[in-house]
């Protein structure tokens, strides 16, 4: 069966270009365009993995880190954030509050995040 | 006594350097106390002996130094205060612009890497559409850097005005056309509700546009679910212009609204609203009222609305 991934993140462009890539390496992937339907997709769906973005409409990506974290029946899915927030101090929080990995977007190519994600669900 | 002028005017051309002047330099300011409370420790030594026999007068000159000195060390605490004003607006400017650069960029970084893939290759429909991504992104930084630039000249007063005699209401009647397709998208109706006769305003021409513009752009963005944007124009008895735009949006918080016209401040519920965004279209708007010699206002309750107004001279 095809590993799920919730992608939380409200530029739709990344949404496409990611997104599109990880449908033809074999995911199933869910979109969700703000924290909300994030926080709610990430209870009805239990995806095999969380792309999180940290600046997001209505409840930002620190607040749905908590929320799933705090939930007994989710927390165990792995969170990567993926985001443009720099600070060290932003990073810190969130690997402290319990993301699995911190990916800044810029830094990173598209073939080194699906690199990430295969390393921690697999094909 | 070389070496100390030297020094007095090392501390001159450090003040000049910041674009600071004396009055606002702390190095100075400092210098200035040091020197005040020297000669005043003198003068008060020697007026002390001269008029051992009246302490009162002695008391009372006294008095006067330490109020000297507080008004002095006051006014070089404010001025740390603005300096930290200033270095807190340079922060944010540093984390709105680079947020805002860094997420088109992500957007053309990714866009080009899936298509060096070749994926689209077998999906030439796919082709037009990224294409797509790509100027929309490179149009988001490019305005940007053009709400940058005209900040950045409107405060150095670089912005050649080419005045021209507008008719308002017509401009506005052409802006609204402008935002036809996206007020028709988010759900909301624009009205507007203008005096017969208005006299023409002399004013230029873009940077009417852009305070239009911006204060349609926000009516629209921040009226969530649909609804309806007023725009009236009329004129005032005192020989102005009065323009308002009325929304049924998510309102400004009560204790956001004393900032809403600073550079870079984006208020809590917006920033929930609308994560893009740099903060400086207000800060535009309320800088081209003000040089145009008009006045700008608003009222806001959270959750039912905000109305913003300005009147410009006629002439």
């Amino acid at each position: 069966m095809a590993k799920k991934i919730l992608f939380i993140e409200d530029e739709q462009t990344l949404q496409k270009t990611l997104g599109d890539i990880l449908r033809k390496e074999g995911y199933e992937v869910i979109n969700a365009l703000n924290g909300e339907i994030g926080l709610r997709l990430a209870k009805t769906e239990k995806p095999d993995l969380i792309l999180l973005d940290l600046i997001l409409p209505v409840v930002d990506g620190f607040e749905v880190l908590r929320h799933i974290k705090n939930n007994p029946k989710i927390k165990e899915i792995p969170i990567v954030v993926l985001t443009n927030l720099d600070k060290m101090e932003d990073v810190e929080r969130a690997l402290q509050a319990g993301a699995t990995t911190y990916l800044i977007k810029t830094d990173y190519g598209l073939a080194e995040v699906i690199e990430k994600i295969k390393k921690i669900i697999g094909d | 006594m070389r070496k100390r002028s030297g020094s007095q005017l090392n501390v001159v051309a450090g003040c000049r350097k910041y674009g600071l002047s004396l009055w606002q330099c702390p190095q100075f300011l400092f210098l200035l106390m040091g020197v005040f409370t020297v000669a005043v420790s003198i003068a008060s030594y020697l007026i002390g002996t001269s008029f051992i026999s009246e302490p009162e007068v002695v008391a009372l000159i006294d008095i006067a130094v330490t109020l000297i000195l507080f008004i002095i060390s006051y006014v070089i605490t404010r001025n740390f205060e603005r300096l930290a004003e200033i270095s807190r607006l340079k922060t944010e400017f540093i984390n709105i612009v680079s947020h805002q650069l860094r997420s088109p960029l992500t957007n053309l970084k990714w866009t080009v890497d899936f298509l060096e893939l070749k994926e689209w290759d077998k999906e030439s429909e796919k082709k037009e559409e990224y294409f797509s991504v790509v100027k929309e992104n490179i149009n988001r930084m490019m305005e940007l850097i053009d709400d940058l630039l005209v900040v950045s000249r409107l405060e150095q007063e670089t912005i050649p005005l080419i005045k021209k005699e507008v008719a308002l209401d017509k401009m506005i009647e052409e802006m609204i056309s402008q935002f036809k397709s996206f007020a028709e998208a988010s759900n909301i109706k624009i009205e507007f509700h203008r005096q017969e006769n208005l006299p023409k305003i002399f004013i230029d021409v873009s940077q009417m546009k852009l305070i239009i513009e911006n204060l349609i752009d926000n009516a629209i963005r921040y009226t969530r679910g649909g609804g309806k944007v007023e725009i009236k124009l009329e004129k005032n008895g005192d020989n102005s212009i009065y323009f308002e735009i009325k929304d049924s949006g998510v309102g400004i918080p009560k204790e956001d609204q004393k900032y809403i016209f600073q550079k870079f401040f984006r208020a809590e519920n917006a920033m929930k609203d609308q994560t893009r965004g740099t903060g400086l279209g207000l800060y535009m708007v309320k800088s081209i009222v003000e040089k145009s010699g008009g006045k700008i206002g608003f009222h806001s309750e959270e959750g039912k609305g905000t109305t913003f107004f300005f009147t410009l001279p006629i002439k």
